[in-house]
């Protein structure tokens, strides 16, 4: 009576299983073909960081600091960074950030043209907006779910995770910075003969660049949050630590991988945040 | 002259299913029912008229009257539903892109209410895009841009951006920036509507100092009636998308076609606002320097004058020459009979301040530009006429 009556119960999961079966075997080229383009992708950027002495990249964020806000700032996030190569921490955190640059990277690629097209195509935009919706409301472990049936375990399906759960917030702030360029500005380009093309990349990405910027910084945020989680499924880095901290029961180093965490994103906060804030004083 | 623009029967509807607005309006329904039943818009209603080469020609109304969206409709920033706009007698209606977006880069440029500045571009590279879209080389952008820089006053100013500049500064880079890319005609939609009223009244006058070196045809919208009469050769006054009144600005105040227009122009102080420009006319006769002797007497003596004015190819005056001194010479040629310690007066001088001058003669003075070429002239009795 209380119950659900159990003989109106279907479950999907089954025909997902064998679809998901059925990929497997017959994509099996496809998934390969991406799962090696990100391993080559990623072993250049680490490389590339690896080149980098711990020094010059403090320094580097100093500078970053003290240019983009004040001597005070760049102290503090050099400091911030300099305190996670005290916990033992530092290549590790290079494992993340480069997790975390390859994701950004991507969903560059593929989110600032996409928000452009919504913004240009009514259809496109009524599509895409409530996919956008589902996917910022999606719990992030789900996303761990097809990336792990796809790419196994391991660093890929931590990068296809993390990508897939940081493009949103970029797709939507270029669609919105587009999408709302002043409309005289607008008229004042078409007016002067521009030709589309024209518009879009002399008028409309430019006026559009410091909400762009913006969305730059919270796909960032998303991808460092992401990339902790995605240490369940293999992927190293300080998310494993916390991962294994847990399992031991090990507060301190826990609370050290944690703050290494936390500090790793206020650096990239701020510094995105600088430029976007730098962006928005030319408009 | 021969007319720039000429406007026939344009009808603009905004929104979906235009052709029952269409409709309405040929069975004669108020736009105001059309809107309530339909839920269009009729921006411009049924509108023809004709704006001369050189002409500085103003469009006034109320907001809600249609007039920005007329002027968007000469360069097509707003496709018109119904009607035609022929430029040099070709109908812009009619073109494809590649045509408009030839039209908009080297024969109309726009001036807008709130600037429309690319503010992440310098003020040379705002007055410089209108040449970059074409694709000139960067060293004759720059050329041109700081040409009309300089033109604008706004020289020494080239580095700084829009947000550092003032109202006025700005659109002054809006004006540099449509100027920069010689185009023959120049739309201004409300341009000093912005302004606080003493920068606007210094940018009328540079505006009306400028038309006397470039010989553009302005077509310029505003809502306030005296900046109309200030500026406008003649002025158009609309009211839900018609044109109520169309004519010279002393026109309004001699026959205003119905109390709407009465009830605008109330307000306005004649003298203070009718510029020499509206009240002049046309010199009789004109005479050149090579020009026979006989046949200027001949030609004055037809015309009962006593005297008329020598101008150059240029139109440029030179002087005048009396009947009666060319009666005595014997010269073949007037050119060596010039008097030349002639009276002029500047075209855009206010009625008011000219009294002086027209006191001390009788005769036709002549009305100049600033790069004195002669451009008509009046008498006393024609400001007196217009004041009245």
């Amino acid at each position: 009576m209380f119950d659900f009556p159990e003989n109106l119960q279907i479950g999907i999961s089954g025909p997902i299983d064998s679809a998901v079966k059925w990929m497997l075997v017959h994509w099996d080229g496809f998934f390969d073909g991406i799962s090696n383009f990100v391993l080559i992708i990623f072993d250049a950027i680490q490389g590339a960081l690896g080149i980098l002495p711990w020094w010059l990249i403090l320094i580097g964020i100093f500078f970053a600091g003290y240019k983009l806000y004040n001597l005070k700032t760049g102290i503090m996030l050099t400091l911030m960074l300099f305190a996670i190569g005290l916990f033992g921490l530092w290549d590790l955190m290079i494992y993340t950030l480069v997790i975390v640059i390859i994701s950004v990277l991507v969903s560059i690629v593929l989110g600032i043209p996409m928000g452009i097209l919504m913004a240009k195509f009514e259809t496109f935009k009524k599509i895409n907006l409530p996919i956008l919706d589902a996917m910022q409301t999606m719990p992030s472990f789900v996303y761990l779910l097809p990336a792990v049936m796809f790419f196994g375990f391991g660093k890929v399906p931590a990068v296809i995770a993390t990508t897939t759960y940081a493009l949103p917030p970029l797709i939507r702030l270029t669609y919105l910075g587009i999408s709302n360029v002043n409309k005289e500005i607008l008229e004042a380009g078409k007016s002067f003969g521009s030709t589309t093309k024209q518009m879009l990349f002399k008028i409309e990405f430019p006026q559009a660049l410091s909400t762009i910027m913006t969305g730059i910084n919270q796909t960032t945020m998303m991808a460092m949050a992401m990339v902790v989680i995605s240490s369940m499924i293999g992927a190293e880095g300080i998310g494993e630590q916390v991962l294994i901290a847990i399992r031991r029961l090990e507060i301190g180093s826990g609370f050290e991988a944690g703050l290494a965490i936390v500090f790793l994103a206020i650096v990239l906060d701020r510094i995105l945040q600088g430029i976007a804030n730098k962006l928005k004083e030319t408009e | 002259m021969a007319s720039k623009i000429e406007i026939k029967n344009l009808t603009l509807v905004f929104g979906k299913k235009k052709e029952r607005a269409l409709e309405m309006i040929d069975q004669g329904v108020p736009i105001k029912e059309i809107r309530e039943t339909t839920g269009l818009a009729v921006g411009v209603n049924n509108i023809s008229l004709e704006i001369e080469e050189g002409e500085l020609f103003v469009i006034v109304g109320l907001s809600g009257s249609g007039k920005s969206s007329l002027i968007r409709c000469m360069n097509m920033l707003n496709k018109p539903t119904r009607g035609e706009i022929l430029i040099d007698g070709e109908n812009i209606c009619d073109y494809n892109k590649k045509q408009l977006i030839d039209i908009r880069r080297h024969k109309i440029s726009m001036v807008f209410q709130h600037f429309g500045l690319l503010n992440h571009r310098s003020v040379l590279k705002n007055v410089e895009y209108g040449l970059e879209v074409q694709g000139i080389s960067e060293a004759e952008r720059e050329k041109k841009s700081l040409e009309a820089i300089e033109m604008v006053g706004l020289a020494g100013w080239e580095k700084y951006f829009p947000r550092q500049l003032s109202g006025g500064m700005k659109q002054r880079v809006g004006l540099a920036r449509a100027l920069a890319n010689d185009a023959e005609i120049l739309l201004m939609d409300e341009p000093f509507s912005a302004l606080d009223p003493l920068i606007r009244k210094e940018m009328q006058t540079d505006l009306l100092g400028m038309t006397d070196y470039i010989d553009k045809t302005i077509i310029f919208i505003t809502h306030d009636m005296n900046e109309a009469f200030k500026l406008g050769d003649r002025a158009a006054l609309m009211r839900d998308g018609e044109i109520v009144q169309i004519g010279k600005p002393r026109d309004f105040f001699d026959h205003p076609a119905d109390d709407y227009v009465r009830n605008f122009i109330e307000d306005v102080d004649k003298s203070r606002i009718l510029r020499v420009k509206t009240v002049m006319r046309k010199p009789v006769c004109l005479a050149k320097p090579i020009d026979n002797r006989e046949d200027v007497i001949k030609h004055l003596e037809e015309k009962e004058r006593e005297f008329c004015y020598v101008t150059d190819d240029n139109n440029k005056l030179l002087g005048y020459v009396e009947l009666e001194k060319l009666k005595e010479s014997k010269d073949t040629t007037v050119e060596q009979l010039i008097d030349t310690e002639y009276q002029d007066i500047n075209r855009n001088s206010f009625l008011s301040e000219i009294w002086s001058k027209l006191d001390e003669s009788d005769y036709d003075v002549a009305v100049t530009d600033k790069s004195n070429r002669i451009r008509g002239v009046i008498s006393y009795e024609d400001v007196v006429g217009a004041l009245s």
